[in-house]
C-alpha cells in the first residue's frame, strides 16, 4: 500500500484528519527547505508537498509565484530537487508529494520523470494544469511506476466529472476551495462548504478529500474540517512565514505553526 | 490536410486543453456557444455588419509596384490589414468574440496584449458593443508602447501593467488567466491570438480567416489564379493562420516569418518554430522556447507583438506536416524593411509585419516576374516610430 493511503488509514483509526503542508523546494534556499522540513515533522505534519518551481505558474498567487521565482534564480532544477528529496528522506518517512506544472514532466518525458522522482522517494504528484482530458499517457506512466496521482477539482466541477476525476485519482482528491489562485483568503463563503459537502457525498468514502487554496490559519482549518474535509492543505502561509523568519529560526517557527494547525485536525 | 474542426481539440498531437479544473466549465461553455453561433445566420449577419461598417472590410489587395521593382522578381501584393479600424487585423477577432461574449451574457471582458494592438482592438469592441474591458499588458511593453496604453485608456478600458516574470506578453497571458480563474462566472477572456486551450485556436483562426478568404477572391480577379506564395509574420500566429487556412488546399507556397531577434545563434530571439521544442504552456501543447528542464525561455524581439515563447498549435501542426515553411528574420532586417516600405511605398508597417516584408523581398528575388506573392500587412507602424528611433540611435552609437 502507498505511503499516502497508509497515512490516511492510520489517521482514521486515531480519529484525526490530515494536515498537508506545502513548501517550495529551494526557497529561500535548499538549506532552509531542509530546516522547514524538520519543523514540519516536529510540528506534526502528516503529508509534505514539495513544490518544484516552474517559470509560468498560472494557478499560483503572488506568494508561491515569488517563491518559485527565487528558487529558480538560485538554480533549482531536477538534479538538485532529487538531491533534496534524498536528504529529506533521511529525516522522515512521511509521504512526500511533488507539486509542479505539466511541462516539467512533459519535457523530461512522463515515464522517465516519474520513475526518477519515485526512486528518490516521492509518493504522489499534483499538477494543477493537467486535465483528465489530456492525462492518458501521464496516467499510464504513473501506474507503471506505482505513483499516486492527486487530481484537482473545483467548486464548479460537475458531479459526473467529479466521479470521473476521482476514478483517476489515488492517495486523495484535491478540492480547490475558492475561485482563485493559491494564497490567503479573508473569509470562506458558503459555496466552499457546499462544495465540500457535495463532493463528500459523491465520493462516498472511496477516496479522502483534501481542501486547499487559501487555508492559512487554524481557525480556517477548523472551519474546513468541520465542513467535512479529510485533509487541509496549507501552502502560502508557510512560505510567508519562511520569508519573514531568519534562517536559524525557521525550524522552530515552522514547527510551532505546524503544531497549531495540526491541533485543528484532531477531533475532540 | 485542412483540419476544419480539431478532433478532441487537437491539431494532430498539438493543441488540447491543459488547464486548471476551475476553467474547464468555462471553456466548455465557450465551445458550446461558439458551435451554436458560428454558423447562425443572425450572428454572421451582425458580425458582417460590424466588419464592413465599423472595421472597414474588405481591405484592399494592393500591388506594391515600387517594392516589386526594388526586389526585382515576383509581383508583391500587400493585403492591407493595416487599413482596418484600429490599425491592425486584431479587430476581426475582437468583434467576433465580442459578439459571442454578448450572446453568452458576459458583461466583463478581459484580454492580454503584447504590442497593444489586441488591447486596442478589444477596447474598441467593448466600447462599441457596450461591455466593460480590462487589459493585462507586460510592464516592459507598456513602456515601449506608451501610445497604445493611452489609446486604450481613451477608449474606456483599464490597463493593468504586469510586473511578474519577463514583463511581456507571456506574463500578461498568465495574469489574464489568473484573473479568469478568480472571476470565472462573470468574465469572458478575449484571447488575441490563435493560442491557448481549445477552442481558442480554432475560433481565432475562423474569425481571422476573412483575410485569406478575401485574398483568394481578390487574386482570382486580379491574377486569375490563387497566389503563388503567401507570407505572414508569426508571433502567436493569428494573422498568419487567418491568411494560410483558406489557402491550404490551393497550389500556394506558404511562409511564416518569426522574429529572429539578434539572431538564432545568439539565443536572443522569439523564433519558436525555427528554434524551439515541443512543450505545454498556456493550456496548449505546441512548440515552445524552453530550456532542457522545461522552464520557458526569455524571448527577444524588437517587435513586442512577436515577443512570445509559444505559437498557435495549428502552426506546429502545419510545420510538422511540412505544409508551411517557417523561417526567421532578425531585428535589423525587419528595421530595414520598415524603413524601405515607408520610403518606397509611403506605408509605415508595424514592426511585426515588417518581418514579413523583409522575407517577401528575399524570396521575390528568386521568383519569376510572372509569379506573385501576397504579404499580409497585419498592421500599421505608427505605434513603432519611437521604438525604431531608439533602435536606430542605439545602433548608430554602437557603430561609433
Amino acid at each position: 500500500m502507498s505511503r499516502i493511503k497508509t497515512k490516511f488509514q492510520d489517521l482514521q483509526s486515531k480519529n484525526q484528519k490530515a494536515l498537508v503542508t506545502y513548501i517550495m523546494a529551494g526557497f529561500p534556499s535548499e538549506k532552509d527547505t531542509l530546516s522547514a522540513v524538520k519543523g514540519l515533522v516536529k510540528g506534526g505534519a502528516d503529508i509534505i508537498e514539495l513544490g518544484m518551481p516552474f517559470s509560468d505558474p498560472l494557478a499560483d498567487g503572488p506568494v508561491i509565484q515569488n517563491a518559485g521565482f527565487q528558487a529558480l534564480q538560485k538554480g533549482m532544477n531536477l538534479d538538485k530537487f532529487l538531491g533534496l528529496v534524498k536528504k529529506i528522506r533521511k529525516e522522515t518517512d512521511l509521504p512526500l508529494v511533488l507539486m509542479t506544472y505539466t511541462n516539467i514532466l512533459y519535457k523530461h518525458g512522463y515515464d522517465k520523470f516519474i520513475a526518477t522522482v519515485k526512486s528518490a522517494g516521492i509518493d504522489g504528484l499534483i499538477l494543477p494544469d493537467m486535465s483528465i482530458n489530456e492525462s492518458k499517457e501521464f496516467l499510464q506512466a504513473a501506474k507503471k511506476n506505482k505513483m499516486d496521482v492527486i487530481f484537482l477539482i473545483s467548486p464548479n466541477t460537475a458531479p459526473d466529472r467529479i466521479k470521473k476525476i476521482a476514478d483517476s485519482s489515488s492517495g486523495f482528491l484535491y478540492l480547490v476551495s475558492v475561485f482563485g489562485t493559491t494564497g490567503g483568503q479573508q473569509q470562506f463563503q458558503n459555496y466552499t462548504t457546499t462544495a465540500i459537502k457535495n463532493t463528500k457525498k459523491i465520493l462516498g468514502g472511496k477516496i479522502p478529500l483534501g481542501v486547499g487554496f487559501g487555508v492559512s490559519n487554524p481557525e480556517q482549518a477548523r472551519f474546513i474540517i468541520k465542513s467535512g474535509a479529510d485533509a487541509i492543505i496549507v501552502g502560502s502561509a508557510f512560505l510567508r512565514l519562511m520569508e519573514n523568519t531568519v534562517a536559524k529560526k525557521i525550524e522552530d517557527k515552522i514547527g510551532q505553526f505546524t503544531s497549531s494547525l495540526k491541533k485543528a485536525t484532531i477531533t475532540e | 490536410m485542412k483540419l476544419k474542426y480539431p478532433k478532441n481539440g487537437k491539431f494532430g498531437e498539438f493543441g488540447g486543453s491543459y488547464i486548471p479544473e476551475t476553467l474547464v466549465p468555462a471553456v466548455e461553455e465557450l465551445e458550446q456557444a461558439y458551435l451554436k453561433y458560428k454558423d447562425d445566420p443572425e450572428f454572421k449577419k451582425e458580425l458582417q455588419y460590424y466588419l464592413t461598417q465599423y472595421a472597414g472590410r474588405p481591405t484592399p489587395l494592393y500591388l506594391a509596384k515600387n517594392l516589386t521593382k526594388f526586389a526585382g522578381g515576383a509581383k508583391i501584393y500587400l493585403k492591407r490589414e493595416d487599413l482596418l479600424h484600429g490599425g491592425a487585423h486584431k479587430i476581426n477577432n475582437t468583434l467576433g468574440q465580442g459578439l459571442l461574449a454578448k450572446r453568452m451574457k458576459k458583461k466583463r471582458i478581459i484580454a492580454e496584449t503584447g504590442a497593444g494592438q489586441h488591447g486596442v482592438a478589444t477596447a474598441m469592441a467593448c466600447s462599441v458593443l457596450g461591455m466593460n474591458g480590462e487589459v493585462y499588458m507586460g510592464y516592459k511593453d507598456t513602456e515601449r508602447q506608451k501610445l497604445n496604453v493611452f489609446r486604450m485608456n481613451l477608449l474606456g478600458t483599464k490597463v493593468h501593467p504586469v510586473k511578474e516574470g519577463t514583463q511581456t506578453l507571456k506574463d500578461a497571458i498568465n495574469e489574464a488567466i489568473r484573473d479568469w480563474i478568480t472571476n470565472v462566472k462573470s468574465t469572458y477572456y478575449l484571447l488575441g491570438s490563435a493560442v491557448g486551450p481549445h477552442p481558442y485556436p480554432v475560433m481565432v483562426r475562423d474569425f481571422q480567416s476573412v483575410i485569406g478568404d478575401e485574398i483568394l477572391v481578390q487574386m482570382k480577379k486580379l491574377e486569375k489564379k490563387s497566389p503563388d506564395s503567401v507570407v505572414a509574420c508569426v508571433g502567436g500566429g493569428s494573422n498568419a493562420i487567418g491568411t494560410f487556412y483558406p489557402l491550404i488546399d490551393e497550389d500556394t507556397k506558404m511562409f511564416g516569418v518569426e522574429a529572429g531577434g539578434e539572431g538564432i545563434k545568439s539565443g536572443h530571439h522569439s523564433a519558436t518554430l525555427v528554434g524551439g521544442s515541443k512543450g505545454i504552456l498556456h493550456g496548449m501543447l505546441t512548440y515552445l522556447l524552453q530550456d532542457d528542464e522545461g522552464q520557458i525561455s526569455e524571448t527577444h524581439s524588437v517587435s513586442a507583438g512577436l515577443d512570445y515563447p509559444g505559437v498557435g498549435p495549428e502552426h506546429s501542426y502545419l510545420k510538422d506536416a511540412k505544409r508551411v515553411k517557417y523561417d526567421a528574420v532578425n531585428d535589423k532586417e525587419a528595421i530595414d524593411a520598415f524603413l524601405l516600405l515607408s520610403k518606397h511605398e509611403g506605408i509605415i508597417p508595424a514592426l511585426e509585419s515588417a518581418h514579413a516584408i523583409a522575407y517577401a523581398i528575399k524570396i521575390a528575388r528568386n521568383m519569376p516576374k510572372s509569379e506573385s506573392i501576397v504579404v499580409t500587412l497585419s498592421g500599421r507602424g505608427d505605434k513603432d516610430v519611437e521604438e525604431v528611433g531608439r533602435y536606430l540611435s542605439k545602433n548608430v552609437k554602437n557603430k561609433n
